[in-house]
């Protein structure tokens, strides 16, 4: 990015953090934690300890970073390099992503910007100026995206919740600045295990490696009164509200599934695991040294914010997280799609100059889909 | 300490204080050694461990889980007692592995009727206590199951590699596992293994006494069944074949299918620089990552920590895995095409 762009970029987000500190707080037991960040075109700075608000305030008001981390881990010396840290525990951390939903509409608010020329299309294997395979994929997530995510936080909840014991007020649920949201779990019984073991916990609340047997299928032999109940709690309910769709179809559906035969119940399986089976980013979750964006910092992939949601249900990204100034600037905006910000629509814009509120100039910018021009 | 009845500890020895349950019952090692009339016990012992070592269960005096006559208490305890003198004077590791395994599977079964017993509620509390206080398992009864908390059954589960076993596959509610007494006792199968192994490894050395001689060399003699040899084909498994494919047709390999192959190879010790020009095909390739990636799974950056190849469960879940009938129920890719050697 060029040197003017990326000072209008750390100038915002200076005024950012500037005027809502109130937003950006150190989480509990902070000397127990790692704190990390990164700049505009350069790498990460992590291993760092904080004490208190003072001493991240005074951190992001003298790098004025583009991205700030916190890990979910507790160590003893959290400064020290990853093997000396002397590891304790970590928050359950989620990452849903609206990109990993396979939703029908991404298509419609997706672009490929070349790598080579800088050129914005809807191409996706090849530059249509250059020829390139070097394209990277540009966003803009849709009401769609924000509302299927949501979806899959409640479905989240609901197993956390319900199957695995979590008490509903140690889970918080945060806007992650840019296409979906992030979870993160106090205080649970999970707290000590280690990333093998969250890694099976992540294959439960994904729906993965389930055998026909759990759900009542056998190779022989076949008990009709092994399947699932509507009203069974965990996966066997669930598998049985997904397949049977009512208490009525239910004896007709367990005859097809017994007449169809074993391996056919797997594929079910395989289905029932990709409709109703949680999408979360697995990585993450098995990471139990992971720095996670810091809750009230901004995102450099949107210059919005990441934000504590109270209501989900009527949480809106585009309004709610949202804080960057109006004042007017100028840019040459590359953006051919339409997007909503602070109840205002803007684009789309074909490689033009236009004058739009800071907060919509930035969002295109982290976007790399608009410049200051030179 | 557990306080246990002369029944109890015949059925959990291991629960014992060897030198103490001597003194009490008025013996000292010597006279084992030494005393013709109580060579036969020597015997059982050596019977004992004989059987451990061809990986079946030592068939006790025990009927049920009552004693066939009251003589025969001591000499159970007697018996796994001097099974592990025997074994220290040996010193070899690979039987006190196996007594280890097969002693912990004998206690597995009393451990089951235990936790079963619907007339004895002491018995019952007995085998929970053991789990509890041996292996820092909160187990409660639930209706007709045992319930331990989900994280308890993941640290425990997570190095069963049957897919019954997966948390996916099990009856999960409001933080609790539920299992039958059968499964929670094989759930700590390993760590009573561990328990028994550590108790005899941690053992003080006895004494040698001519009693012991013969059939201490009939144990060394006995462990060299055990060493094995291996060969191994060369070939490698579906699942590197496939990622080595998609990687040259330059298609795109996910994250885990790289991971994948840089720890099979690397553990197969190629070295980073034979490695990474797999990787040149790769759409979003470059040259400085590869090789800091590479480096730091190889464990030679970063934390130091060595990286090695997923397991065949893990890679299922990925749809990493191709599987084929010449993987042989293998649970790592890097024992594809190793066998035992045939001229041995």
């Amino acid at each position: 990015m060029q040197e003017n762009n990326i000072k209008f970029l750390e100038d915002s987000f200076k005024k950012y953090y500037f005027e809502h500190f109130d937003l950006i707080h150190v989480p509990d037991r902070t000397s127990e934690r790692e704190f990390g960040f990164q700049k505009f075109n350069s790498g990460m700075t992590r291993h760092i300890s904080i004490k208190d608000d003072k001493e991240l305030h005074l951190l992001l008001m003298k790098n004025i970073p583009s991205d700030v981390y916190c890990s979910n881990g507790y160590y003893s010396f959290p400064n020290l390099p990853m093997n000396e840290k002397d590891w304790k525990e970590a928050d359950l951390i989620f990452d849903i992503d609206a990109k990993d939903l396979n939703l029908e509409c991404r298509e419609n608010h997706t672009v490929s910007r070349c790598n080579e020329c800088n050129e914005i299309s809807t191409q996706k294997n090849f530059c249509a100026k250059c020829n390139s395979t070097k394209l990277e994929q540009k966003s803009l997530p849709c009401k769609n995206c924000i509302d299927s995510s949501k979806h899959e936080v409640f479905k989240l909840s609901k197993i956390l919740t319900e199957d695995l014991g979590v008490q509903p007020n140690d889970i918080h649920v945060y806007f992650s600045g840019n296409e979906g949201f992030h979870v993160h779990v106090y205080n649970s019984q999970f707290q000590k295990l280690g990333s093998r073991e969250r890694s099976e916990l992540t294959d439960y609340i994904m729906f993965k490696g389930a055998v026909p047997e759990t759900f009542g299928m056998k190779k022989f032999n076949t008990n009709r009164s092994s399947f699932p109940n509507f009203e069974e709690k965990g996966w066997r309910g669930r598998f049985s509200k997904e397949v049977y769709e009512s208490k009525s179809k239910r004896s007709k559906i367990i005859s097809e599934l017994i007449v169809n035969g074993y391996s056919s119940f797997q594929r079910t399986l395989e289905g029932v695991s990709n409709r109703i089976g949680i999408k979360i980013d697995p990585n993450v979750t098995m990471d139990i040294h992971r720095i996670f964006r810091l809750p009230g910092s901004l995102n450099s992939k949107s210059g919005l914010t990441k934000i504590f949601c109270k209501d989900l249900t009527k949480f809106d990204p585009y309004s709610d997280a949202s804080f960057l100034h109006e004042n007017s600037i100028e840019i040459i905006a590359d953006c051919p799609l339409k997007f909503k910000l602070k109840n205002k629509t803007f684009g789309p814009y074909f490689g033009e100059k236009v004058s739009v509120p800071t907060y919509a100039a930035v969002y295109m910018m982290c976007k790399k889909l608009a410049t200051l021009g030179l | 300490m557990i306080a246990l009845g002369a029944d109890e500890i015949a059925k959990y020895p291991f629960l014992a204080d060897a030198g103490q349950y001597l003194k009490d019952k008025g013996f000292t090692l010597e006279q084992f050694g030494t005393d013709p009339d109580l060579k036969q016990l020597v015997e059982k012992a050596f019977n004992r461990i004989e059987v451990a070592a061809n990986g079946k269960i030592y068939q006790s005096d025990l009927i049920g889980d009552q004693a066939s006559n009251q003589a025969s208490l001591p000499r159970e305890v007697f018996s796994f007692l001097l099974a592990i003198v025997l074994l220290k004077l040996s010193g070899m590791t690979t039987l006190i592995k196996r007594f280890a395994l097969a002693e912990a599977r004998r206690a597995e079964k009393y451990l089951e009727k235990d936790l079963a017993n619907i007339s004895d509620e002491s018995k019952k509390q007995l085998a929970i206590r053991i789990i509890n206080d041996l292996f820092s398992i909160q187990v409660k009864k639930q209706n007709d199951f045992f319930v331990i908390s989900v994280s308890d059954y993941l640290t425990h589960s997570i190095n069963f590699h049957e897919r019954e076993w997966k948390l996916i596959n099990r009856h999960v509610e409001n933080g609790l596992v539920f299992l039958s007494p059968h499964e929670t006792v094989r759930l700590i199968r390993k760590e009573l293994g561990t328990y028994i192994n550590s108790k005899i490894t941690n053992a003080k050395t006895p004494p040698m006494f001519t009693s012991f001689e013969e059939p201490v060399n009939k144990l060394v003699t006995l462990s060299k069944k055990f060493s094995t040899n291996f060969v191994t084909s060369g070939e490698y498994p579906p699942c590197i074949k496939h990622a080595i494919e998609t990687l040259e047709k330059g298609e795109n390999l996910p994250h885990s299918g790289r991971f994948m192959l840089a720890t099979f190879l690397l553990s197969k010790n190629q070295s980073i620089e034979q490695i990474s020009p797999l990787f040149k095909n790769a759409p979003d390739y470059n040259e400085r990552v590869t090789l800091y990636q590479l480096n730091h799974l190889a464990g030679t950056s970063g934390s130091g920590t060595h990286y090695s190849c997923p397991s065949c469960e893990k890679l299922k879940t990925q749809n990493l895995c191709f599987i084929i009938p010449e993987c042989d129920n293998i649970i790592n890719p890097l024992q594809f095409g190793k066998r035992l050697d045939a001229r041995k």
